[in-house]
């Protein structure tokens, strides 16, 4: 309870007809509201979007979907933390859209927006790709000079974001 | 020829040009062609193939204007001289044209008025305030040199001469392969490009106190909007490295500048290695373990570069990204920190040269004059040890693990080339100094006595008839001997240092005992088999030899892998405890009974085996040590893991 990190990232990716958004968001612990200013909570680490419309829109899925994150971090409360329940599954489902969380040991939130429409993507696939994320993620936090709670701007962040995005077109 | 052509094109007075300036004023067309004309392609094709041809090419205006620039006239003068040369009216830098208005520069410069006449008198050169005649301006502006202050206290010294360097290499380069007829005063160019460049210097040491802001300075308005692959620059990169290496010397080597390798500018120079490993080691004494990333950062944001740049430096030089830097790895984040000081933009990707296995597999040589185990370590053809290191989470354990590992496989599998890169060196060091190695305890030690113990047995037999040198040493180690039966034998008292030994590392005390133990069990079936082999002839210390060289390799793995500590590695652990304390206990009864000239090879052959012990010893009350801190590390970054796990919400 004491040691856990404020900040959190969430990274939501979108496909749309072969098209991939790519979001990351960063979040923070509500309960730890008190302790840190208001504003540092749940702000966008890394966002990325393959097709550049509507990303607004999708800034705003991403936020709410971190509430149901939140829930699905506390559901899992008492259960053992490892790799299986690092990875949260399908937020919700919309008509249009599904959204997957992950979420690391440090409480850095992941979340990708999935296109219903694209069929091929399986859930061991979006595994794979959180898996991605969270090592490139840990590689970014190995550097001296990132200061966590910066945005992420590694290239090679940013370039296997990039490669997860057209893999998925 | 050019004051043919001049004479011969007509357009404007005859030109007539001393030597020296024809040398300068047609180097310095061609390079304004050069770089107004090609743009790929090593550098020193195009200046040479223009020069072959000066008559033919133009200097394109852009250079051309830079260059005018530099001569830091008022901008109504280079009007008026351009218009005088005669480059308006026949709308390009002919080498008439370029002549003329050089000539009319240094006319302005010397303080005549601008006139046609003017270029009739006997003038000096005109002077470009260009650090390399590259017709790329790299002082764009005087005073933007003195408005920045930037201390940069770790900057080489080496980049003051560098541009002086530059020209003088630029010079050479550029006369070596035409100017042949006009050979004979080579030294003057140099002499006038170095008066513009002392003059610039004068200028800016006036206004810092040390030297290496002055550099850094004149540095920043270095730019590279081309890079390294471009055709002009194409030939500084090599100069860079070139002039580096000889920085504090005139002469340089042309090698090279010749070489058109696409990665000069990432290569890293003797000289620069040296430096960046001093500096390695002023932040980390042991140059085989790593930098934290902490203390790099703070190293490195001494640099004054943004975060982000030193950000992606970061991730470019950190391979593993384990977030501590090795050595190769800290060599190269210092290059791309130096290359982009001077203004090389940022490489997309970690540059072959830069890269660890390159860095290792081409600086062997350098830290042998540093530390043994530099060397040792470096210069080990087991380029997977430091990736090793690496690849773990920096608990030294297993990096110690690793370093014999590959210390032994190595001695085991390539003896050779071992002894030929690292033990020709090693063993002189090491016969120098064991006295030291043996009685520091610390990191560097470790390695050290590593290395002495594989090092002194193979020394040992390449002079297996060799008794004079192990001698003093034996009698310094037997004060501290582990040899047990030794001391059993020679030092009633010595137990006692014995049962010091034990306590150093408390935490595993089962491994030494069995050792011991069965070292004196050991001693009656071993007896025959070092009795034959000691009672022979010269010939024999020599076969000895080999069987105790691999023993005492096989001891260090068997400590590292505990799950193997299978009976054949005690065995041939307690050969080596064994083949001593039997050789000893044996000939020692044994001796009374034979020959004096038996006595003398058993005496060397204990000698030997008393050094192997001694070493060992010390090698096995270190690491042992090295454990358990390894432990202690482990215990507490598993504590910090239970706290760092996600608590419940609850």
């Amino acid at each position: 309870m004491r040691v856990r990190s404020c900040d959190s990232l969430v990274l939501v990716v979108r496909v749309l007809r072969g098209r991939v958004l790519v979001v990351c968001a960063h979040g923070a612990d509500p309960r730890h509201l008190s302790c840190r200013h208001p504003f540092l909570q749940n702000y966008p680490l890394y966002i990325r979007s393959a097709p550049t419309e509507n990303e607004l829109k999708f800034h705003y899925m991403v936020h709410t979907s971190l509430d149901v994150v939140d829930e699905k971090i506390s559901a899992m409360g008492k259960a053992l933390v490892d790799q299986r329940e690092l990875y949260l599954g399908l937020l919700y489902p919309t008509e249009d859209y599904k959204v997957y969380g992950y979420v690391t040991n440090s409480k850095v939130k992941f979340v990708m927006v999935v296109d219903s429409s694209n069929t091929a993507l399986r859930d061991n696939e979006i595994r794979s790709m959180f898996r991605k994320l969270h090592n490139s993620y840990t590689d970014v936090m190995c550097n001296p000079f990132y200061n966590p709670g910066d945005r992420i701007q590694s290239r090679a962040f940013d370039s296997m974001v990039t490669s997860m995005m057209i893999q998925v077109c | 020829m050019e004051a043919a052509a001049g004479g011969g094109c007509g357009s404007g007075p005859p030109l007539l040009l001393s030597e020296g300036e024809q040398q300068c004023y047609s180097e310095l067309f061609a390079r304004c062609a050069a770089a107004g004309a090609a743009g790929g392609g090593p550098g020193s094709g195009p200046p040479e193939a223009a020069r072959a041809v000066p008559s033919a090419a133009t200097a394109a205006a852009g250079p051309v204007a830079d260059l005018f620039r530099a001569s830091q006239l008022p901008a109504e003068t280079l009007h008026q001289i351009t218009e005088l040369c005669g480059a308006k009216r026949v709308g390009y830098f002919g080498p008439t044209q370029f002549y003329i208005a050089l000539k009319l520069i240094a006319a302005a410069q010397s303080g005549l008025p601008v006139r046609i006449e003017s270029i009739k008198c006997e003038l000096p050169l005109p002077r470009f305030l260009m650090s390399k005649t590259d017709a790329e301006i790299r002082f764009g502006n005087p005073t933007e040199l003195h408005g920045t202050k930037v201390q940069i206290p770790y900057l080489i010294t080496e980049k003051n001469t560098f541009k002086r360097m530059d020209d003088e290499d630029k010079q050479q380069e550029t006369q070596s392969p035409t100017m042949s007829p006009l050979a004979s005063p080579p030294s003057s160019p140099p002499h006038y490009q170095r008066v513009p460049l002392s003059h610039a210097y004068g200028k800016l040491r006036s206004n810092t106190e040390q030297m290496h802001p002055a550099p850094y300075e004149a540095r920043q308005p270095l730019v590279q909007p081309e890079g390294p692959s471009s055709g002009a620059p194409g030939t500084k990169p090599p100069r860079h490295q070139a002039s580096l290496i000889r920085s504090f010397s005139v002469e340089r080597e042309p090698q090279d500048n010749n070489s058109n390798y696409p990665d000069e500018p990432w290569r890293i120079t003797e000289e620069q290695r040296e430096y960046y490993v001093n500096q390695f080691r002023s932040l980390q004494p042991d140059p085989s373990s790593f930098i934290s990333g902490s203390v790099a950062k703070n190293f490195f944001t001494k640099s004054k570069l943004s975060i982000p740049e030193l950000s992606y430096i970061w991730e470019l030089s950190d391979a593993d990204c384990d977030g501590a830097l090795t050595l190769p790895e800290f060599c190269a984040a210092f290059h791309l920190i130096v290359a982009r000081k001077n203004g090389y933009p940022l490489p997309e990707g970690l540059p072959p040269t830069l890269q660890t296995e390159y860095l290792q597999a081409a600086f062997p040589k350098p830290k042998r004059e540093c530390a043994l185990f530099d060397s040792y370590s470096e210069s080990m053809p087991a380029n997977q040890q430091p990736r090793d290191l690496n690849r773990m989470e920096k608990l030294s354990v297993k990096d110690m693990a690793d370093f014999p590992v590959p210390t032994q496989d190595v001695t085991s599998d390539d003896k050779q080339g071992l002894k030929s890169t690292a033990d020709e060196a090693l063993a002189k060091d090491v016969s120098e100094d064991p006295a030291t190695s043996k009685d520091s305890n610390s990191l560097k030690a470790r390695p050290r006595s590593r290395s002495y113990s594989s090092t002194s047995i193979e020394e040992a037999m390449k002079r297996g008839e060799d008794p004079p040198t192990p001698p003093p040493r034996p009698q310094k180690t037997h004060s501290r001997a582990s040899s047990l039966d030794l001391n059993k034998v020679f030092q009633p008292n010595v137990p006692a240092t014995k049962s010091g030994l034990l306590p150093p590392p408390p935490a595993l005390p089962p491994r030494p005992c069995p050792s011991q133990s069965e070292q004196a069990p050991e001693a009656e079936i071993h007896p025959q088999l070092n009795r034959a082999p000691s009672q022979a002839a010269e010939s024999s210390p020599a076969k000895k030899d080999i069987p105790y060289s691999q023993p005492p390799s096989k001891p260090i793995r068997r400590k590292f892998r505990p799950e193997n500590p299978a009976t054949e590695n005690q065995d041939t652990s307690t050969a080596v405890g064994g083949p001593a304390s039997a050789a000893t206990v044996k000939p020692h009864a044994a001796v009374q009974k034979q020959s004096s000239k038996q006595k003398k090879a058993i005496q060397t052959a204990i000698r030997k085996n008393k050094e192997a012990n001694a070493v060992l010893a010390r090698l096995n009350s270190e690491l042992q040590q090295q454990l358990k801190e390894v432990h202690q590390e482990r215990i507490a970054l598993e504590n910090q893991l239970e706290q760092l796990r996600p608590v419940t919400v609850l």
